[in-house]
């Protein structure tokens, strides 16, 4: 008997039964369409979660100013006007530092034409774009002499930029802040979401000394509110801690046994704590697709079992009339196989496709891996032509009479 | 001198999985089968008719005794060797028809010529000519089930023919056919002797059945308890 007449006869028996053919195809289906949709929908999570962390910037501290009080009224953090550019600067210098950025927060109404919007304008420094990783898309940065001269001129977050401008290229214009005309210099990145679910393209940069003087009229001139500041290394950031602690408290004057007048926070615990949720969601996933396998196995090792060993009788048929045990096996064999790779292949469809429908219905991000559907397909079909090959084997090695007394 | 057709020598069977106390399903049997005959088993339920017939069909194993085809020793065949005398030398008949459900019935016919190598083609042609000579030439597309019981009987017997084999094994041919049926098939079966020389060896417990062969052997508990010529029901006084 050739190859190709058992192929043939392979083909023909799966067309012959199409139902059977049909309920162990969708063993497979199942099985890998499940690993497939999990593993998307997890990792299209796992995703969104990386990419907001990173979008904080790395190896991270705040710096706020201090709290003021008006007897007993304690107001917030960051009200008093106790940090300035003086201290940035003075930051700068430490050996641990890598850079500084002062920011003077504050809230505006911004328009084009007819457009207004209004949003938060953050007077920064050139630094604040390395610092914050968020490089400008198209135009320019700030420059030194920006900063210097406290030129109106602006960078546009991507929100910003789809409130004010329709379709129109927004570098080169000139928008109103609170009246006053600015140039916009360039547009910055799209951010996403921060941690905490703010929009963090739902903002406007502009020179930190035009902040101060020009837009947010300062009645202590110099101060700014926060800075963020990023240490060498993330093992240096709690070392650049220590030491932004002692010069600013000798810097302001502090007396041994007094409060600080500002806060230091470490966003690199933040980070941590946000790349741990990764990592356990990670193994989560793992584990979920794990599960999928195992389930999606147990299941095409059910329905392959069940159908080669009705089969029995059949193969006690072939063998009565002169099959050889190697022509029933290869038949088998190949029988599982179609079975395995189509349905594999339909199963990788329908979950590549219910991922995009369950992505779109809720609106989540989805994300596909080459190497997991190699593995849910290889696994799976692994499965399926062993279990539905053995029992074959265990029928073709009975005496042909037992086989054909099968019932 | 390649000797007998077919020879047994103190044929034994025990089924393994038989209760103890149990007589053996065949005790120290020895017969020759020459080719032409048209041989009847008979014997009752249980008295090892068809445990003798599986043993010359190659599908069981004896467990004690010797069985030689055409001078050889059947005992030293590999499972190869004798899944080709299954599809080349012998040709089977069952009770249950046993055809391939799912398949048409020339398909059926069809199927030994696949183990033996026969390209598609010459296939279908041959399987048609097997068809046409059990009466059943238009049938060649139709699926089993569609056929009566008579009808699959036929496709059975002309699958049993496609290899032009030199003995057919029947088991109980007629145990599900109505009498008129049943004098059809064995019609048949007793053209094909004549015609082809086909060696038959028919297992039955219907003595009317048993009139169409040359030779009877009758079994029981195990033991042949007779072996000779038929003696015709038309020739008693």
């Amino acid at each position: 008997m050739n190859l190709l007449a058992v192929v043939r006869e392979a083909a023909r028996s799966l067309g012959a039964n199409k139902l059977r053919t049909a309920l162990t195809m969708l063993g497979m289906v199942i099985g890998v369409a499940a690993v497939v949709l999990m593993l998307a929908v997890g990792s299209g999570a796992q995703n969104q979660v990386n990419r907001a962390v990173s979008s904080m910037g790395s190896n991270l501290l705040v710096i706020l100013s201090g709290s003021t009080s008006t007897g007993t009224l304690r107001m917030g953090s960051g009200n008093a006007p106790t940090l300035t550019t003086g201290d940035a600067e003075a930051i700068a210098r430490l050996p641990n530092v890598q850079a500084v950025a002062p920011t003077f927060p504050g809230g505006a109404q911004v328009a084009y034409g007819i457009n207004n919007w209004g949003t938060q304008v953050l007077g920064v420094t050139p630094e604040y774009t390395a610092v914050r990783d968020w490089p400008v898309e198209s135009g320019d940065a700030f420059s030194e002499t920006d900063i210097r001269s406290s030129t109106r001129v602006a960078l546009l977050g991507a929100t910003v930029v789809e409130k004010l401008f329709d379709t129109e290229d927004p570098v080169g214009k000139t928008i109103r802040i609170r009246g006053q005309p600015f140039q916009v210099l360039g547009v910055l990145k799209k951010k996403g979401q921060s941690l905490d679910g703010r929009d963090q393209d739902d903002s406007v940069l502009v020179p930190i000394t035009t902040a101060q003087s020009k837009l947010f009229g300062n009645r202590f001139p110099g101060t700014v509110r926060f800075m963020f500041v990023q240490a060498v290394s993330q093992e240096a950031t709690s070392a650049a801690e220590n030491d932004i602690t002692l010069l600013l408290r000798q810097r302001h004057r502090i007396q041994p046994d007094a409060d600080d007048d500002f806060t230091v926070r470490n966003l690199t615990q933040v980070a941590e704590a946000a790349s741990q949720t990764a990592r356990i969601l990670s193994l989560m996933l793992g584990a979920i697709g794990s599960i999928s396998l195992v389930v999606g196995g147990i299941g095409i090792m059910n329905i392959m079992l069940v159908s080669v060993t009705e089969r029995t009788r059949e193969i006690g048929i072939r063998m009565a009339i002169g099959a050889r045990q190697r022509d029933v096996l290869l038949q088998f064999l190949l029988e599982a196989l179609m079975i395995c790779i189509v349905g594999g292949l339909v199963g990788i469809a329908i979950g590549v496709g219910g991922a995009f429908a369950v992505g779109r219905a809720m609106q989540i991000e989805v994300a596909f891996s080459a190497w997991v559907m190699a593995v849910a397909f290889a696994v799976s079909a692994a499965t399926g032509i062993f279990f539905g090959f053995w029992p074959a084997r265990r029928a073709a090695s009975l005496k042909p009479v037992e086989a054909l007394r099968y019932e | 001198m390649a000797g007998r057709f077919i020879e047994v020598e103190n044929l034994g069977k025990v089924y393994e999985t038989a209760a103890p106390g149990t007589p053996p399903a065949l005790q120290s049997v020895s017969l020759a089968i020459e080719q032409g005959e048209f041989v009847a088993v008979m014997g009752p339920s249980g008295s090892g008719k068809s445990t003798f017939m599986n043993i010359i069909g190659l599908l069981d194993t004896p467990t004690s005794g010797a069985y030689r085809l055409n001078g050889r020793d059947v005992a030293g065949l590999t499972t190869d060797e004798l899944a080709h005398v299954r599809n080349r030398v012998f040709g089977f008949v069952f009770q249950g028809f046993n055809l391939l459900k799912r398949i048409t019935a020339g398909e059926n016919v069809a199927l030994p010529m696949i183990y033996s190598g026969v390209s598609g083609g010459e296939r279908r042609r041959r399987a048609d000519g097997l068809l046409a000579r059990v009466g059943l030439a238009p049938y060649g597309g139709a699926m089993p089930n569609r056929l009566s019981g008579g009808q699959q009987q036929r496709v059975a017997i002309a699958r049993a023919l496609a290899n032009q084999p030199q003995l057919i094994l029947a088991d109980e041919p007629t145990g599900n056919l109505d009498t008129q049926t049943s004098v059809e098939i064995m019609d048949l079966f007793t053209q094909l002797n004549r015609e082809t020389g086909v060696t038959i060896l028919l297992v039955t417990h219907e003595n009317d059945i048993a009139q169409y062969a040359n030779r009877l052997i009758r079994f029981k508990d195990g033991h042949v308890v007779h072996d000779g010529a038929v003696v015709h029901e038309e020739a008693l006084p």
